[in-house]
């Protein structure tokens, strides 16, 4: 590959994780605010003032503010964001429990909302100017207003409550236990649970890639090259798919490494409205019921994964559209 | 060299084009009333708005009870009433009106959907003029701030922040002000980029205008429509933001929010009572009010990417 492109990706790398370090940090002053002491779920009112101060040096936090920054720093770089507050154990854990249940929501509802993107950004393309497409456009703007956790009340009403086709909420229904993520993802059980909230988050999620299909698919269609290939005698159907669709492709692929990280972020909705047991839902529950370290460790993890696909989205970009990313290239270098 | 993607949520438009030039004031004006004027859409967005808005002023004319009034009847909370002629959406189950709490719902609404915006728009402004007039290491810094402010999930951020603050309204809309800037920056930057090389800008720092005065008065008037465009795009962000923050609990139980009706609704079994006189309209409404934030920001589109009208 070209050299270049080894330095802008290098670039990028160091600046991604500059970006994470601040996030840390801000984290870091966020969570000093947190109302009340920050072991009051530690310590009883039973306790005596020496217990009392014993358990503050324990956990480190008689030591200047800068130490216990560095030490912050120390633990999160070896993994270790403490013990929750309400399980008793290490919140690494608690993530890794959850984390799998998270990326099998968000992976198929992406999956299934860029590829119903892409197909349909392409025929509204190719219906340009008429009342389909007009109709089509509002359409997809109506699943982008509407808010997720509504469009899921309403699904749950129907389909779980009214009619009882789907179950209301979870991953598995009372007395099934999953040994293992393979018995899990095997299982109709799962699948059944997985089914509205993988609907209702792909319902908003396929705006943005068909609207941005849609325009890039225009923009390409309005090149030269499409006119002489036209004047060539290539049929309309074989440019819009083979020549145009091919080209609006690109920047689908970085919107969806970028989709990947912020539904990700954002899957704190629909994870509380079907009570899926993933990153989200943790977090929600563990601000609401001052679990600070459980809250921060899940808060860290999902900044990582945005950061993280942010920097792949950029080198996919670099590495897709050789004109990004070496200027050097550009000036004959 | 620093790459950037800049999708619009909306409309997927992947770069900011050149705008017609002009630089006065007088020309974004114009723009605002050619853009009401050519698109039907934008319009349909505005008359919307218009119509909440008169709703929310109004509230407590039209509403015809208090939002956390409880009826009684016979000494009795009158609770989970159907829709009737009394009571046009039924009652809560503590015996509210949901048509009166639907009515000053739209306060909020408005409040948050309106500062944010504007927040949103102001900030995200001045951040991209001096990052696109001064470039050098004040661009590289606010850029890298930008950076940041994408690294930092959004409604995570903004349910940590109201859960350790006083929850209100305006934490929320602080939170979003503090987030959102980064997509309206770096825009506007990249506008200004194009827009310093152009003659006017030249002819004044030939004549010896000071920075300040370039920036405001030269490139500012010309790049206001694109911070319109962002800024009816936060409209609709900021008030599902608050709605979403709303209905997972954290916002100030004192205020009725369209957010905390369906938060309430959800908690209080409506759903598998069927009760959809009292899930249905709220979200109707938030929708209502988004879309109108959208197809506003559309028109600014059409208007300002002359390119894409032609299709």
């Amino acid at each position: 590959m070209r050299r270049g492109i080894w330095i802008y990706i290098g670039g990028r790398l160091l600046q991604s994780l500059l970006v994470l370090w601040i996030i840390t940090t801000i984290l870091f002053f966020l969570f000093r605010q947190a109302p009340g002491s920050p072991l009051a779920a530690y310590i009883d009112t039973t306790f005596t003032e020496e217990q009392q101060q014993a358990l503050i040096a324990r956990f480190g936090l008689d030591k200047p503010m800068h130490i216990q920054y560095l030490t912050y720093l120390g633990n999160l770089i070896q993994g270790d964001f403490g013990d929750s507050f309400r399980y008793r154990a290490p919140v690494t854990e608690q993530i890794m429990d959850v984390l799998p249940n998270t990326l099998y929501l968000t992976l198929t509802s992406l999956f299934i909302a860029y590829i119903i993107g892409v197909v349909g950004g392409v025929f509204l393309a190719s219906r340009r100017g008429t009342t389909v497409e007009k109709g089509g456009i509002i359409f997809t703007l109506m699943t982008r207003a509407a808010p997720q956790f509504w469009v899921g009340m309403i699904l749950l009403a129907i389909f779980a409550f009214e009619l009882r086709w789907l179950p209301s909420s979870g991953t598995s229904s009372p007395g099934v236990i999953y040994r293992s993520e393979i018995q899990k993802l095997t299982s109709i059980d799962f699948w059944e649970h997985m089914l509205l909230p993988t609907f209702t988050l792909a319902l908003f999620l396929h705006g943005l890639p068909l609207l941005l299909m849609r325009s890039n698919m225009l923009e390409v269609l309005d090149q030269d090259y499409i006119t002489m290939g036209r004047l060539a005698g290539y049929s309309e159907r074989f440019l819009m798919l083979r020549v145009a669709a091919r080209n609006a492709l690109l920047p689908i692929v970085t919107a969806l490494a970028l989709g990947i990280g912020y539904s990700i972020g954002g899957n704190v909705i629909i994870e509380n409205v079907f009570a899926w047991p993933g990153l989200g839902r943790m977090l929600v529950s563990a601000v609401a019921g001052s679990d600070y370290p459980l809250a921060q460790g899940a808060f860290f993890i999902i900044a990582v994964i945005i950061v993280l696909l942010n920097f792949l989205a950029d080198v996919l970009y670099s590495v897709l559209d050789p004109r990004v990313g070496s200027s050097s290239q550009a000036q004959g270098v | 060299m620093q790459h950037e993607i800049k999708v619009n949520e909306i409309t997927g438009i992947t770069d900011a084009k050149v705008l017609s030039g002009g630089s006065l004031l007088t020309n974004f004006l114009r723009t605002n009333a050619e853009v009401f004027k050519r698109d039907r859409l934008a319009l349909t967005g505005l008359i919307i708005l218009v119509f909440f808005a008169l709703i929310a002023i109004f509230a407590p004319v039209i509403a015809p009870r208090g939002p956390f009034e409880v009826i009684e009847a016979d000494g009795f909370w009158l609770s989970n009433e159907k829709p009737s002629t009394d009571y046009l959406l039924g009652t809560t189950n503590l015996g509210r009106d949901i048509f009166s709490q639907l009515i000053y719902g739209s306060r909020v609404a408005l409040l948050v959907g309106f500062s944010a915006a504007l927040a949103v728009a102001v900030i995200g402004t001045i951040v991209g003029l001096i990052a696109g007039f001064y470039g050098g290491w004040v661009d590289t810094i606010l850029m890298r701030l930008a950076d940041v402010a994408f690294g930092i999930p959004f409604l995570p951020f903004i349910i940590v922040l109201v859960a350790f603050l006083t929850p209100s309204i305006w934490i929320i809309v602080l939170a979003m002000a503090m987030l959102l800037w980064r997509d309206t920056s770096r825009v506007i930057r990249s506008q200004v980029l194009v827009v310093k090389e152009q003659a006017f800008v030249s002819a004044g720092k030939v004549s010896g205008a000071s920075n300040l005065r370039i920036i405001f008065l030269y490139i500012a008037p010309s790049i206001l429509p694109l911070s319109a465009l962002y800024g009816s795009l936060a409209i609709g962000w900021a008030i599902l933001t608050e709605a979403s923050v709303s209905f997972l609990g954290f916002s100030d139980p004192d205020v009725v929010s369209w957010g905390f009706m369906l938060q309430d609704a959800f908690n209080s079994q409506a759903l598998s009572r069927g009760a959809y006189y009292w899930i249905i309209p709220p979200g109707l409404a938030i929708m209502l009010t988004v879309m109108s934030g959208f197809f506003i920001s559309r028109g600014y589109e059409e208007v300002l990417f002359p390119r894409l009208r032609k299709h």
